[in-house]
């Protein structure tokens, strides 16, 4: 039981002074995925039944190897800024969200190194 | 987590039936949300069938009559029955809004009302609405300046500048919006909420106030800004037809705007 005024649970620990840059990068890489998402989109049907000579070709080309990883960057900071709304929203205590944020956010950086790792080992590698 | 059941003690059961007075041709059913917290019993609902001959055409009229002449335990607030006090908001019809400017034609078979939902009961339609009081007061609604007043008239505001406050000062903070939202429903505790956002927007944008920077200040939060998501129930289910999503949206565009 707490005798804390309704105002004072109100204002609690102030306002933490952010989250507009949580807001403005979540639009920023929604923006930059439209040309890039269906750019990649428009490779791979292109690449349809074509050999593995020809599809590590064209991710050997330099414009391909950056956009691709540009593309993963942002794919990848999309989504673990929408994945941290969804926790924010829905998960309460405060260990198990702390937990959750950081197993989804170590979790997003893998993936995202890992396919930015595969697209330099194809353009540099063969 | 955020729960997705309601707890044991909050399911509700089928309660008492009231039926039509004697040679009533003209029925209207309504199914009332009732809860009492001094008997320990769970909520129910209650059955009302009332003679449309003799009853006003609007939602509250008929739980007036109600409790007027069949059922005086019903417990609900009211005040202005013409949609300027707010007092009145409910759950009708699966819809919060106010019962006094809401037509009991509007629904579809019988008439379900319920109190404003994910809020702690009082009693019957009446709840808790302290917190969001509170959240209200926090946000400071009045003029906040540094400049003193001119000492021989009000402060100035060209028409265009009082253009921006339409939308806005019509607000009768009757919470119909913050409680049709899903964020404030898992988040009341830390989300301002569309109604208390509406407000603070509404001096944000007053030309006279000069704590502009610092309302931003205080807004700009994960938990008591950007849980809006942008889903819109709040501008459906406004009764009086403001867009308080809108106003969020504002805010934040402020909120880029500054540091962009």
């Amino acid at each position: 039981m707490s005798l804390r005024s309704p105002l004072g649970r109100v204002r609690g620990l102030g306002s933490a002074k952010s989250g507009t840059e949580h807001f403005w990068m979540q639009r920023v890489t929604a923006v930059a995925l439209i040309p890039l998402t269906l750019w990649f989109v428009y490779s791979v049907i292109a690449l349809a039944g074509e050999d593995h000579a020809t599809a590590t070709a064209w991710l050997q080309a330099p414009t391909t190897a950056v956009l691709m990883i540009v593309m993963i960057a942002a794919t990848f900071h999309h989504m673990q800024l929408g994945l941290q709304v969804v926790i924010e929203d829905y998960v309460h205590g405060e260990g198990v969200k702390i937990a959750s944020l950081m197993v989804m956010k170590g979790a997003s950086l893998l993936l995202a190194v890992a396919a930015a790792f595969a697209v330099l080992k194809v353009a540099f590698g063969g | 987590m955020a729960e997705f059941t309601l707890p044991k003690n909050s399911r509700v059961g089928t309660g008492k039936s009231w039926p039509a007075p004697q040679g009533a041709s003209n029925t209207k059913t309504f199914k009332i949300y009732r809860w009492n917290p001094d008997d320990g019993e769970n909520p129910q609902v209650d059955t009302y069938v009332v003679d449309m001959d003799d009853c006003g055409p609007m939602v509250l009229d008929a739980l007036i009559k109600i409790k007027n002449e069949v059922d005086q335990t019903l417990t609900f607030r009211r005040s202005c029955r013409e949609g300027i006090c707010g007092s009145c908001a409910m759950n009708i019809d699966g819809t919060n809004t106010l019962a006094c400017t809401k037509y009991i034609d509007d629904a579809k078979g019988d008439v379900k009302i319920y109190p404003l939902p994910h809020m702690s009961v009082v009693k019957d339609l009446v709840p808790d609405l302290n917190n969001a009081y509170a959240q209200l007061a926090s946000v400071e609604p009045w003029m906040k300046t540094e400049s003193p007043p001119p000492p021989d008239r009000e402060r100035l505001q060209s028409p265009e500048e009082r253009k921006k406050l339409d939308g806005l000062y019509e607000c009768i903070l009757c919470f119909s919006c913050a409680t049709s939202c899903p964020s404030y429903w898992w988040n009341s505790e830390r989300y301002l909420g569309p109604a208390i956002l509406l407000q603070a927007y509404r001096w944000i944008v007053d030309s006279r106030d000069e704590h502009t920077g610092e309302r931003l200040d205080d807004l700009e939060d994960p938990f008591r800004l950007y849980r809006c998501h942008t889903i819109m129930n709040c501008s459906k289910t406004c009764p009086k037809g403001l867009n308080p999503a809108q106003a969020i949206a504002e805010i934040k565009k402020l909120l880029v705007e500054r540091q962009v």
